[in-house]
């Protein structure tokens, strides 16, 4: 799938031509260098390995320099990725360098999702560095790389073989990045232990289909050395940043009561092997098949699953902006459907809703009807009793007229008997 | 600055460098220089490729100062055998291709030539076939980036550079010069020169340098290198002394002669012989050293960054294509679902 013309071929087709002179074309290789100076270079690198192999150190070592790093405790729940980007600079060249460290890493009981977190974080570096090529107004050459570009593997020293948690996590990674194997703490083996060791973990890679990144052999000026180290791999290290004597020099080294390790000791360990290939001869490689070769598949990957493709099933090209029009359409109709759904429901649910509070209001009506006939019943019975009322009173008072009367009536007649009386007690 | 992105289960601290960290410095060697011949390596066993276009009047020398920059013969008068001297009706565009090798960097060059330009009565539109073909090389370089397998190294014929042809008239510039300097300006560098320039005294350059630079300055047209995109201060310097001098009095040829008992490149007339490589002759040592010694890669740069970007900016808003819209991380109804009211 990947195009034919991996290596850079002489232009075919196009005949060459002498020069008569000295024309000035060949200081182009500088004018690139010294705009690159300018620019800055910039190199990102992981380091996956077991909580307290010696990632941290070997990277101080490794750069001759003191990183900030604090000591992770054993008991994180999951596994977490800790990116720290560094300014260094050497001569003319500045450095922007980018170390992410993987936090607790085979400290779990369960590690079957231990490779999960690093294969996400490798895939959104990917994923942001395409959205910013996908973008309209895109500024891709002030666009801070953040692809890992090298991924140092630390395998713990056990001298038997690799362990089964390396084995997947190093197989899910190999297509997306490039893998550098390193056995940590190699002071802990010795040099008979190390050499079988070494043999062990490269055909275990090999029966497992894992590809760990081999230094490229098309130059010929540094063919020789590459394929020497190749020969290396994986390179076994110790790092220190603490200074011992020796001789009369100051040396990286560890001590201990038997004997001092020193780091830059080609017969003690590989640091320097690795130190010359990860940064004084590959560097750009590893930035070369980072974007050409890892990236460009994630691309293809990403861009064949959203559907588009180069060519449609009758094999003619099928251009990018075909594609996205019957995707866009596709879209669209999708849209207007979702649109006329939502219209629906929200029709339904007004419909709903208006017959509740209809009801509602019936239910409302009937109930005030109800107590206005109360009312109004109440209302004539009081009347009624208020009638009776009026009645008794109006008759009471026409019998107390009458009482009266006849009182009075009587008082008279009284007199007047009283008076007859009297008046015949004289005869 | 410490930005803090937070995605599921992994948490990433980044701190912006610009900003909160200083230089770290290195107690001692690492080896972080031998990237620049790393790089090195690289360029020069990946080769180049470098367009050039020649537009003037026909008689101006192009093919020849052509040939005399790149010291072979370039151009393609030389590679047409029998070629018979014609003004065709319309411009046409000739693309010659060759691979030259200096010191083991290997530069595929293209000189593309466009006989017919200026020549007719009526030269209404002259430019419109050349704008064409600029924007027919972004467009072939767009579909090939946009392509989901691309090739390894995208195969670039984009014009980097453009050079044009003044005749020597001493006066100022003429109308077929002003328009089509402002057009293609905008998609192309171009590069102005003097040609024949042995027809003008010293004097009379001099004052015809300054009425181009002032007539260009009025009608807006903007030539390589182009003030905004200095990107620091010393190439600011150094380009403001290019401005200076520029167009270029050139004058090309490739016979050779003897002066002062060495063979140089000249014109040999009956009143001297005009040194082609002598700056008190002329400019054409200037040319080259700004087109081929200094300013190669800044000229693949400027059209690859800038008129190449603008041209995709310009075409991917005229197609509508705007990837955000889609949504790259997901399928776009599936971010649309989440705003799904409850009413």
């Amino acid at each position: 799938m990947a195009s034919s013309d991996d290596a850079p071929q002489p232009y075919k087709g196009v005949r060459p031509l002498s020069l008569a002179g000295h024309v000035g074309f060949d200081s182009l290789p500088d004018q690139l260098v010294n705009k690159s100076i300018c620019q800055g270079f910039c190199f990102n690198i992981l380091c996956i390995g077991e909580t307290g192999i010696g990632k941290s150190t070997l990277m101080d070592t490794l750069f001759n320099t003191n990183f900030e790093n604090f000591e992770s405790s054993h008991f994180e729940p999951q596994v977490k990725l800790r990116a720290q980007t560094y300014d260094l600079h050497e001569s003319n060249v500045r450095l922007r360098l980018t170390v992410v460290n993987t936090v607790g890493f085979g400290d779990q009981m369960n590690k079957q999702e231990s490779y999960q977190p690093v294969v996400d974080y490798i895939d959104r570096q990917f994923e942001s560095f395409l959205q910013e090529e996908l973008k309209i107004k895109r500024s891709l050459h002030n666009y801070h790389d953040s692809r890992v570009h090298a991924c140092l593997y630390f395998i713990s020293p056990s001298g038997h073989s690799l362990k089964s948690l390396d084995l997947v996590t190093m197989k899910k990674l190999d297509s997306k990045v490039n893998i550098i194997p390193v056995i940590a703490k190699a002071d802990t083996i010795s040099k008979s232990e190390l050499h079988k060791f070494k043999i062990k973990i490269m055909s275990e890679l090999v029966s497992n289909g894992v590809q760990i990144y081999q230094f490229p052999l098309d130059d010929e000026t540094v063919a020789k050395v590459n394929t020497a180290m190749n020969g290396h791999l994986p390179f076994a290290v110790v790092g220190s940043t603490e200074e011992v004597s020796v001789g009369n020099k100051m040396v990286k080294a560890r001590q201990y009561p038997w004997g001092v390790v020193q780091v830059e000791n080609e017969s003690h360990c590989d640091f320097v092997k690795l130190r010359e290939m990860l940064i004084c001869i590959n560097m750009e490689d590893l930035r070369e098949q980072t974007h050409t070769h890892h990236y460009e598949l994630y691309r293809r990957c990403k861009l064949e699953e959203m559907g588009f493709q180069d060519t449609d099933p009758e094999c003619k090209p099928v251009s990018l902006q075909q594609t996205y029009e019957a995707k866009r359409q596709e879209f669209l109709v999708e849209l207007q459907k979702r649109e006329d759904e939502m219209r629906q429901m929200f029709v339904q649910r007004v419909k709903l809703k208006e017959s509740e509070l209809k009801e509602d209001e019936r239910e409302l009506q009937s109930r005030f009807e109800q107590l206005k006939r109360l009312h109004a019943d109440e209302k004539s019975a009081l009347e009624e009793k208020k009638r009776l009322l009026d009645e008794d009173q109006s008759s009471f008072g026409k019998r107390r007229a009458a009482a009266q009367l006849l009182q009075a009536q009587s008082l008279t007649a009284n007199g007047k008997k009283d008076k007859d009386r009297k008046n015949s007690g004289f005869m | 600055m410490w930005t803090l992105q937070s995605c599921g289960s992994v948490l990433t601290l980044s701190i912006n460098a610009d900003l909160a960290r200083p230089c770290t410095d290195l107690f001692g060697y690492v080896g972080i220089e031998a990237v620049l011949d790393q790089m090195r390596r690289k360029t020069i066993k990946a080769g180049l490729e470098f367009n050039i276009m020649v537009v003037g009047q026909s008689g101006l020398g192009k093919s020849t100062l052509v040939n005399t920059l790149f010291k072979s013969k370039v151009s393609r008068k030389s590679c047409t055998p029998n070629y018979e001297e014609k003004i065709s009706k319309t411009v046409k565009l000739h693309s010659v291709s060759h691979v030259i090798e200096e010191k083991g960097v290997k530069m595929k060059l293209t000189v593309i030539d466009t006989p017919g330009f200026g020549d007719q009565i009526n030269n209404d539109n002259c430019w419109e076939p050349i704008v064409k073909h600029v924007n027919e090389q972004y467009e072939k370089y767009l579909r090939e980036e946009l392509h989901i397998n691309r090739k390894r190294r995208i195969p670039d014929s984009r014009v980097h550079c453009c050079i044009y042809f003044l005749p020597a008239t001493g006066h100022r510039l003429r109308p077929i010069d002003v328009e089509f300097m402002k057009r293609l300006g905008k998609i192309v560098s171009i590069v102005p020169v003097i040609a024949k320039a042995d027809t003008l005294t010293i004097e009379e350059r001099q004052e015809f340098k300054e009425q181009i630079r002032q007539d260009l300055a009025a009608n807006g047209i903007r030539v390589y290198p182009q003030k905004e995109y200095d990107e620091d201060p010393e190439e600011r310097i150094l380009n403001d002394r290019i401005r200076e001098s520029i167009p270029f009095a050139v004058v090309g040829t490739d016979k050779e002669h003897q002066v002062n008992g060495n063979k140089v490149l000249g014109r040999k007339t009956k009143w001297g012989i005009i040194e082609v490589e002598n700056v008190a002759h002329c400019e054409f040592a200037n040319l080259r050293d700004l087109l081929i010694r200094s300013h190669l890669q800044d000229l693949k740069d400027v059209t690859h960054d800038i008129h190449y970007e603008t041209y995709r900016v310009r075409r991917l808003n005229e197609s509508n294509m705007n990837y955000s819209e889609l949504g790259l991380s997901t399928w776009p109804l599936e971010n649309k679902c989440e705003s799904d009211s409850h009413l």
